[in-house]
């Protein structure tokens, strides 16, 4: 045989040693492999061997083949592991720079402190319910056992309009349409703006509260004082929460109390208002005080998440500083 | 009110710290502002008198004088009070007494002359304001004892924040009725005894039916001493109770009415004009009040009047024309029963809130006047000496409140309470706060005691029970549930999700204040009327606002001076449209009301629920990487698409608008199934300037209910068919709105137009003068079958011809 085989494996596995890229590789294998391949030529001459021969020397060509196509194989995994290699550190970037950045919003802390009170009542089966904020004398004052010149109305610092409207002093108001549109039994939360004509550190001439209303056949104090501690306990979600009920006065409910509530040995803070549904009030909006009884009770939203969240400021709600507001985001 | 610890348990006295007993009060719902010690500031002051007194050779202002203070030797003590006088009693603070700076009084010497110890004055001690010169102790007072033991400084002042139905708790013994019932303690009864008339006198009174006054007990004392002092005991309390002395005439009735709760009045009978009528006002009738003021009465309010008019306003202040001075030797004392009802409101009308209005305002015991009448006569005369006339006691006996008697039922009180308190427990409250009662076998039947007005209905006595026991002993309950199904509306979108949504996009909830300033409002809606508060906080908080838009201009302006620069803020909330001087609702003609979703309370008002957004500065925070350019109107009216979307509920449309306080060119108003709902553009540069803001933000308004009615999604079925892409870009005029082209597409398009894009807006380079070029690529997809190439082309040709007819459309190639 003319050709050398020896010669020609070991010329081809120097070049496919010497080829640093997938092009040159592919131009080995071409030159080796190729139709007009130096392998392929070497088939051809066995072709033309006396038929004796040519079992040996087709074996010793394939076996050749096998082997250039082996180191082949060989030589295209490392390039390609290069190539991808090479690729993915190009493709590298720099994993502590800040994600694109986007706007941040976020809800008031109001909204917020609303909220969280929706969802814990809201578990007992409570509505949220909504009235207007200009009110007039009657749902405000009136149907609440709040008569004209009643002592309970220096109380309230009102916003007037003229006579009869006004702004409302709390959301007790929005008890009275509710009554007067529904049936008991019922258990609604009105939380909304409330306002009053006062204005200082501690004082906001507008402020949040959330009322609270159940009506049903067999409703009493210590159900009242059940809910509210249950509430509180975990409004503010602390092991040492403190709750005292004292005796007050709100002349829409009898008996009436308000709630203190004391976080870490603090001092005692009022934290909401509350009391059994007054008589007058049921008969107000037709009632039958013998078949139901009801508790109400409101709360200051403000003071809540300034308890909450450690807010020193009632002015700061409204100031909408976004530095303030976005430490709720 | 303010009451001594001390005079306090005079009338009922728990074996309980001062702690415990502020704690017991505040437990009866006389909630404790404040306890606070009345002791001096000064830890060794003592009674001492001035035994001498010379000139300082040095100083014109101070003298030297020599004191006795109880010990053998006398002591030199310079002072430069002006009242330092030979024989004057008054306090010494000795050598080695604490300061109210907490340093030790020192030996000292003054331009000279050596000084051991300080004469004080009241103010220096800390126990009055009076700081004009030393104190004046009475004469007899003891030389060399602590001022502390002799004025009985070691006492506290309870401050009672008193709610307006205890009326009866404005007096010592109204608070020790309470206490006594706390601690099943029997009151201590101060026994008031009849004084015996020395005179015959009494002085003619004529009580008008229609006047405030049931009762009016008067008595004539005469020959008063008025320039007795009062004795340091009374003037002691008066100054615990926050009460000023001012003369024993006077000081006796504030004595009377702290300790047992009846406002009194002397008259000066030299003064008086003949009889003493109490009536009603002549309407505009004038009257000088004690205080100097002159004010103008209404026929409604009850006055004291003589021939001469009228001498004081009922339960309310007394007229100076009558008052008591120290010239004063003959009194007309008047101890009256006032209505509330009649009493209520006139303070306030009058400006003149005095702690007697405040008493009958809420209500004072009808049983009381004579009472109050014995003990002030008794205490006046032991002070100043005098001789009393009769008591005369004029009764409008039908008017005189009177508690009925009301049923009481054990199963009721269980039900309020919501706890079986056993009967007894009932029994000794009742009895112990002075309440009648029978026992019947439902309960009881209670008769309130005459000083309390706020005992009328079933569950006042239930509540005493409560009360009394204390709310915090009773136990804790849930009440018995049966949970029903509640619909869940799918077609609402709540309040809250639409703000969540909002939040996501980037959005700050702000909250700002409904009433805002007059001018503001009026620069951005010179076309709307604003509701004005009758008794406004301040100018800038004056009117109920009539677009949100206001407020967000407000926190864009703080925010932008602490250099927060870019906003993305939203609130949602009422605003208010009052009636116009024609009587028609003041309508809003870029944004209709919501008719039924919000509650009106008239035909004259509407009060409407929206959502405003601002948006001002860059796009997106500054980044490695950010999007540098600033927040535009796209911006935010792809945030509204994407809010409307979502609450799926109508077709909405931008149309163009003319509301002057928007950019002219960037302006659009919001129509939802082709009713406004809404604006969106930005702020007018004019009506920035004026309101003197830095830059021109977006902003945006809508009716809340328009993106919180959804619709119930109904699927439709998808295609298997592949679809195809056409891109077209036709060049129009500029005055061709995209919404107008796109509607001649959709309208001449065959019904396999899936969807169509609009991916490029082009001006520029071989445009046209006033021309643009709009790319759409058509989405084209039939449900049963393959489209054709032949058909698709002729239906785009169909198309571009149709927007050549309607628009002038000119397709590019």
């Amino acid at each position: 045989m003319a050709i050398d085989l020896d010669g020609l494996l070991d010329d081809a596995k120097s070049h496919i040693d010497d080829a640093k890229t997938l092009q040159t590789l592919d131009a080995v294998r071409v030159e080796f492999l190729g139709k007009k391949g130096r392998l392929t030529a070497a088939l051809k001459e066995v072709g033309a061997l006396p038929k004796e021969e040519k079992p040996a020397a087709g074996q010793a060509v394939n076996k050749i083949k096998v082997a250039v196509q082996a180191l082949l194989e060989e030589r295209l995994q490392l390039l390609e592991n290069e190539a991808l290699h090479e690729k993915l550190s190009a493709d590298a970037i720099d994993i502590t720079l800040p994600g694109r950045a986007k706007t941040r919003g976020g809800l008031h802390p109001i909204t917020l402190t609303i909220e969280r009170i929706s969802a814990l009542f809201g578990q007992l089966g409570f509505d949220v319910a909504n009235g207007p904020e200009i009110e007039d004398d009657y749902h405000n004052f009136e149907a609440l056992n709040i008569p004209a010149h009643h002592p309970a109305r220096a109380m309230h610092d009102t916003f007037y309009f003229d006579v009869n409207r006004l702004l409302r002093t709390h959301t007790s108001s929005v008890q009275i349409r509710y009554m007067q549109s529904h049936q008991p039994p019922m258990r609604i939360l009105s939380p909304g703006r409330v306002y009053r004509c006062d204005s200082d550190q501690t004082h906001s001439p507008m402020f949040h509260q959330v009322e609270g209303l159940l009506v049903d056949r067999n409703v009493g104090l210590t159900d009242l004082m059940g809910h509210l501690e249950g509430f509180l306990k975990l409004f503010f979600d602390q092991d040492d929460c403190e709750i005292r009920f004292r005796p007050s006065y709100f002349p829409f409910t009898e008996p009436s109390m308000e709630v203190d509530i004391r976080i870490n040995k603090g001092s005692w803070m009022e934290v909401l208002g509350s009391g059994m549904v007054h008589p007058a009030v049921f008969r107000s909006v037709g009632i039958d005080t013998e078949a139901f009884t009801g508790y109400a009770f409101g709360m200051g939203v403000e003071r809540l998440a300034m308890l909450r969240y450690g807010v020193k400021d009632l002015r700061q709600f409204f100031e909408n500083d976004l530095r303030f507001l976005q430490q709720f985001n | 009110m303010k009451l001594s610890e001390k005079w306090l348990r005079e009338w009922v006295n728990p074996n309980v710290d001062s702690e415990t007993l502020a704690e017991q009060l505040t437990f009866l719902g006389l909630e404790v502002d404040e306890v606070t010690s009345s002791l001096p500031q000064m830890d060794d002051v003592v009674v001492a008198r001035i035994v001498d007194v010379l000139p300082h050779p040095d100083a014109e202002k101070l003298r030297i004088c020599e004191v006795d203070n109880g010990t053998s030797d006398l002591l030199q003590i310079v002072c430069g009070a002006p009242n330092a006088r030979i024989g004057l009693v008054t306090a010494l603070a000795n050598v080695g007494s604490s300061m109210p700076d907490g340093k030790k009084l020192k030996k000292a010497k003054l331009r000279g002359i050596e000084s051991f110890g300080m004469l004080c004055s009241g103010a220096e001690i800390g126990l009055t304001a009076d700081n004009d010169g030393i104190m004046e102790l009475a004469d007899n007072a003891p030389i060399g004892e602590s001022l502390l033991s002799y004025l009985e400084l070691d006492d506290n002042i309870i401050d009672i924040d008193l709610t307006p139905d205890r009326g009866d708790c404005l007096s010592i013994r109204g608070i020790a009725r309470d206490l006594c019932a706390r601690n099943d303690l029997p009151l201590q009864l101060h026994e008031i005894t009849e004084i015996k008339q020395q005179i015959d006198e009494a002085w003619p009174v004529l009580l008008a039916s229609s006047s405030a006054c049931a009762r009016y007990v008067t008595r004539v004392i005469r020959d008063i001493d008025m320039r007795q002092s009062t004795p340091i005991w009374m003037s002691e309390r008066l100054r615990r109770s926050g009460v000023r002395s001012i003369n024993p005439a006077v000081d006796v009735t504030n004595y009377v009415m702290l300790e047992l709760g009846q406002p009194m009045h002397a008259f000066d009978l030299d003064k008086i004009q003949g009889q003493i009528q109490v009536r009603l006002a002549g309407e505009g009738e004038k009257i000088t009040l004690l205080d100097g003021r002159e004010v103008t009465l209404t026929a409604q309010t009850t006055v004291i009047a003589d021939n001469s008019g009228a001498i004081g306003i009922a339960g309310i202040m007394g007229g100076l024309s009558t008052a008591v001075d120290e010239n004063t030797s003959n009194i007309v004392f008047e101890s009256a029963l006032f209505l509330p009802e009649q009493i209520a409101g006139k303070p306030r009308l009058y400006a003149s809130h005095s702690e007697s209005s405040h008493r009958f305002e809420r209500g004072v015991d009808p049983a009381l006047q004579r009472d109050a009448m014995e003990y002030a006569t008794g205490l006046l005369i032991n002070m100043a000496g005098g001789k009393p006339g009769p008591v005369r006691d004029w009764q409008d006996a039908p008017r005189i409140p009177k508690g009925e008697p009301v049923t009481v039922r054990r199963s009721r009180m269980h039900r309020i309470l919501g706890v079986a308190l056993p009967d007894e427990l009932a029994t000794r409250v009742f009895t112990r706060l002075g309440i009648a009662f029978d026992e019947t076998a439902e309960g009881w039947v209670t008769t309130p005691p005459s000083y309390r007005y706020d005992l009328r209905i079933e569950e006042d006595f239930i509540e005493e029970v409560g009360r009394v026991h204390g709310f915090d002993q009773l136990p804790r309950t849930y009440p018995a549930h049966s949970a029903t199904f509640r619909p869940v509306a799918e077609t609402r979108v709540p309040t809250i999700e639409v703000k969540k949504h909002l939040a996501a996009q980037g959005y700050q909830e702000v909250v700002t204040y409904s009433f805002v300033e007059a001018e503001q409002l009026k620069t951005l809606r010179p076309d709307m009327e604003a509701l004005p508060l009758a008794n406004p906080i301040s100018a800038d908080l004056s009117v109920m606002r009539t677009t949100l838009v206001s407020g967000l201009i407000d926190t864009m302006r703080r925010n932008h001076s602490r250099q927060q620069g870019a906003l993305r803020i939203f609130e949602t909330g009422l605003r208010f449209l009052p009636a116009l001087n024609t009587g028609a609702l003041g309508l809003d003609s870029h944004i209709l009301p919501n008719h039924g979703y919000d509650i009106q309370i008239d035909d004259k008002l509407v009060q409407q629920t929206m959502l405003a957004g601002l948006v001002v500065g860059r796009y997106s925070p500054e980044n490695w990487n950010a999007d540098d350019r600033e927040a535009d109107f796209y911006d935010v009216k792809a945030d509204l698409e994407a809010l409307f979307q979502r609450a799926n509920g109508a077709t909405l449309s931008f149309e163009t608008s003319d509301l002057a306080m928007l950019h002219p060119g960037q302006r659009t108003a919001i129509k939802c199934d082709g009713v406004r709902v809404g604006y969106l553009g930005k702020l007018n540069p004019e009506v920035q300037k004026s309101l003197d803001v830095s830059q021109s933000p977006i902003v945006f308004e809508i009716s809340l209910e328009a993106v919180c009615s959804a619709k119930v999604p109904q699927v439709a079925p998808l295609s298997r068919q592949p679809s195809v892409r056409r891109d077209i870009a036709l060049l129009v005029d500029e005055a061709v709105t995209h919404q107008a082209l796109l509607a001649s597409v959709e309208q001449h398009a065959p019904d396999w137009l899936r969807d169509v894009v609009t991916f490029d807006v082009y001006r520029g380079e071989k445009i046209e003068n006033g021309k643009k070029s709009i790319a759409l690529g058509l989405i084209l997809q039939d449900f049963s079958r393959t489209l054709e190439e032949a058909e698709v082309e002729e239906a785009v040709a169909k198309l571009v011809n149709a927007t050549t007819k309607d628009l002038g459309a000119v397709l590019r190639v």
